[in-house]
């Protein structure tokens, strides 16, 4: 009678596959999973300490070290809770200045996430496809606020500036070329053969199980569950534009995946839509010098790029937030990972990980 | 035989003038380390590691084809400290991390660099007075050349590769900062 | 699926049920601790509510208490919910929502973790971002530590 051994195998902390400082203790039965433990904590930075410091304007810049692929999100989820605790009124142009840029924030974290998940299953190639059309929203962030990946942009009452008049040309011209490119990804990536022997079928994520262990995102929708805030619950000017949300049919990393991928072409016409319907007038209503919301507390809650990204803030009159706690998507559909990637082979780990499409930033906070 | 800069061995074993000078001419001597550090500096191995938001640009973005680091030979991202030599600290260093980021830089062979990329891995940055952040890679391991900025520009990266490469071959690169 | 809060004739239908919960302008729901569980309970699975989905859960280090914070959604119909609980200063404890909601497990390890609130009747309650020989709570007002600006 052979006896077998279970053997300990630690992933991480600094592990290519785990897209920053993240540690999965694994233990295996020969190369079958039988619990995957993740401690994460590495870049834990101690934000919502730091927030109590800070005054509410002075808190923006932190959401951007958040999730740091998609700043506009993080920006905007944290300015609408003080806005809704303020009950500051946006001028138009201004949310729809704040949608054209988070779509835009949403496409760079979702390209990160395809081409990044390319590597984890063997191909570099699609890494670089991805980033070298992220490099064009990159150049659109920049001509907005000067900055590339910490943006900052989007201040409570409004956003810092108005568009500068070569973007809208460069946007629409971004606007034309990147549904080829999403073609090109179809092909390269989806298509091949080798990453749908991988991802097909690994990873099963039953709707029931997601929504009861809290994940939201492309992941939940991937198992089928149509919840995307936009659409359920739209904040800002989301319910003036046509679009569809992508829905998967089995929940598996291989629909994970494509949700992205037909997430990215839903963006693209909500922002030709934004572009056109462009009104004129100020980005930036009437605010106080020194901001200072009445005492009492709000949640707010929109959707982000990995999921439901609320902020909870906390109010004592002052100017100084007394608590802000941020729920972050990445850090809740994490916790589902042990149950996950229970019964599957070690290789199996990297493509389950990668699908959920986490970022340590937000994990940690 | 004594090699020095002036005196070419082949002075010692002939006369011949035009011989001399054709030896001299394609022959060049140097010490052993300084031919080494002329191939080291142009084939950094950086370590793949990624800390926090300026591993996208430091690490992502600079590998990626806009900026593109292999144009210079640094873009084997090695997974694995014992095979790099270049660490790039991308990102703020945690209580937690730092006793990993130490043993990292242990694992790696000797000759080995750091660069600090980002105000977090130089002082902390906009976390300089959280209480669970090191304020600095500089407080726990040694490092060569510093990129400010919150995030530094994919740009700043390839320049912070061509400083350490000047420190490498020997060349005065506080002479060139200047 | 249009409007987000909860409309009041589901609150009143709750205040008959649970005479001991307090409900402020807001629609925010305070739970007595001893009633927590119940009330969860009841609002997951009864039918007319539906809240399956527990999105939120916090804490906030007032004065005088803390305070737990859990926000729930209904995908059924839509509703938000804010419910609050107050425990005293001295050795915060509150029973645990995992029976409930498998997203309570690693947000009340946050919360003790960053809190020091211990969740009752639940396993695996260990420190989850902070390393385990960590002295105190970071998020307490109470809380000191060194470090800083040279
Ligand atoms: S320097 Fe700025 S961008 Fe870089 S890791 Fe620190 S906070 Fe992030």
């Amino acid at each position: 009678m052979l006896r077998t051994e279970e053997i300990t195998l630690n992933m991480g902390p600094q592990h290519p596959s785990t897209h920053g400082v993240f540690h999965v203790v694994l233990k295996m039965d020969h190369e079958v999973i039988t619990e995957a433990r993740p401690i994460c904590g590495y870049l834990h930075r101690g934000i919502e300490k730091l927030a109590e410091a800070r005054t509410y304007t002075q808190f923006i810049p932190y959401t951007d070290r958040l999730d740091y692929l998609a700043a506009m999100l993080n920006n905007t989820g944290y300015v609408q809770a003080v806005e809704k605790l303020m009950e500051i009124e946006v001028p138009e142009r201004a949310e729809y200045i704040r949608v054209i840029c988070c779509e835009l924030s949403r496409i760079a974290s979702h390209l990160i996430a395809v081409g990044t998940y390319s590597v984890d299953i063997g191909g570099i190639t699609g890494f670089m496809y991805c980033l070298r059309d992220r490099e064009r929203i990159m150049d659109l962030f920049e001509m907005v606020c000067g900055s590339r990946l910490t943006l900052s942009y989007m201040r409570i009452g409004g956003v810092a500036e108005d568009l500068p008049d070569e973007f809208i040309p460069a946007l629409c011209q971004f606007l034309d070329e990147m549904p080829s490119r999403l073609d090109e990804y179809d092909g390269l990536i989806t298509g091949n053969e080798i990453f749908q022997a991988r991802t097909k079928h690994v990873g099963l994520l039953d709707p029931g199980v997601a929504i009861n262990y809290g994940i939201s995102g492309p992941n939940l929708r991937a198992s089928g569950v149509f919840w995307d805030l936009r659409k359920n619950r739209p904040y800002s000017v989301y319910d003036r534009f046509d679009f569809e949300v992508p829905l998967g049919k089995r929940g598996d990393c291989f629909d994970r995946f494509t949700c992205r991928i037909k997430e990215m072409r839903q963006s693209l016409k909500i922002i030709r839509q934004a572009v056109e319907q462009l009104p004129e007038g100020p980005v930036m209503a009437k605010v106080p010098k020194v901001l200072k919301p009445p005492a009492g507390d709000v949640y707010h809650e929109i959707e982000g790029a990995k999921g439901i990204l609320g902020y909870y803030v906390v109010s004592d009159g002052s100017n100084k937030p007394y608590r802000i706690h941020v729920r972050r998507p990445s850090f809740i559909n994490l916790g589902f990972l042990n149950e996950l990637c229970k019964g599957w082979k070690i290789a199996d780990v990297v493509a389950i990980l990668g699908s959920l499409d986490i970022v340590l930033g937000e994990v940690d906070c | 035989m004594d090699v020095t800069r002036e005196q070419h061995p082949i002075e010692k074993m002939t006369n011949d003038s035009s011989l001399i000078q054709q030896v001299k001419r394609v022959i060049h001597l140097a010490p052993l380390e300084k031919i080494f550090n002329l191939a080291r500096g142009y084939s950094l191995w950086p370590l793949g590691f990624g800390l926090a938001c300026c591993a996208i640009e430091g690490l992502m973005a600079t590998n990626a084809p806009r900026f593109d680091l292999s144009r210079f030979g640094y873009e084997v991202l090695r997974s694995s400290p014992r095979q790099a030599d270049v660490m790039l600290v991308a990102g703020t260093i945690t209580n937690k991390m730092a006793p990993y980021v130490v043993r990292l830089y242990e694992q790696m062979p000797e000759p080995k660099w750091v660069i600090a990329m980002g105000s977090c891995a130089i002082s902390g940055g906009p976390f300089v007075d959280s209480y669970y952040v090191v304020p600095g890679a500089d407080k726990l391991i040694p490092v060569d050349v510093y990129v400010p900025g919150c995030s530094p520009r994919p740009d700043a990266v390839l320049h912070a590769f061509m400083m350490l490469r000047d420190k490498v071959q020997g060349k005065v690169v506080l002479e060139n900062a200047r | 699926m249009p409007g987000s809060s909860i409309p009041s004739t589901v609150i009143d239908g709750l205040k008959d049920k649970f005479p001991a919960i307090e409900v402020s302008e807001n629609l925010t729901i305070t739970v007595p601790e001893a009633e927590l569980l119940s009330f969860m309970r009841e609002l997951r699975d009864n039918p007319d509510y539906d809240f399956n989905f527990l999105t939120n859960l916090t804490a906030v280090d007032y004065p005088d208490n803390f305070t737990v914070i859990y926000n729930l959604v209904s995908f059924k119909y839509g509703y938000t919910l804010m419910a609050k609980v107050n425990l005293g200063k001295d050795e915060p404890a509150v029973s645990s929502l995992t029976s409930l909601w498998g997203s309570a497990d690693w947000q009340e390890r946050e919360v003790y973790d960053l809190f020091g609130i211990i969740f009752t009747g639940r396993h695996n309650l260990t420190r989850i971002l902070l390393e385990d020989g960590f002295a105190g709570y970071p998020l307490r007002k109470d809380f000191q530590w060194v470090g800083g600006r040279e």
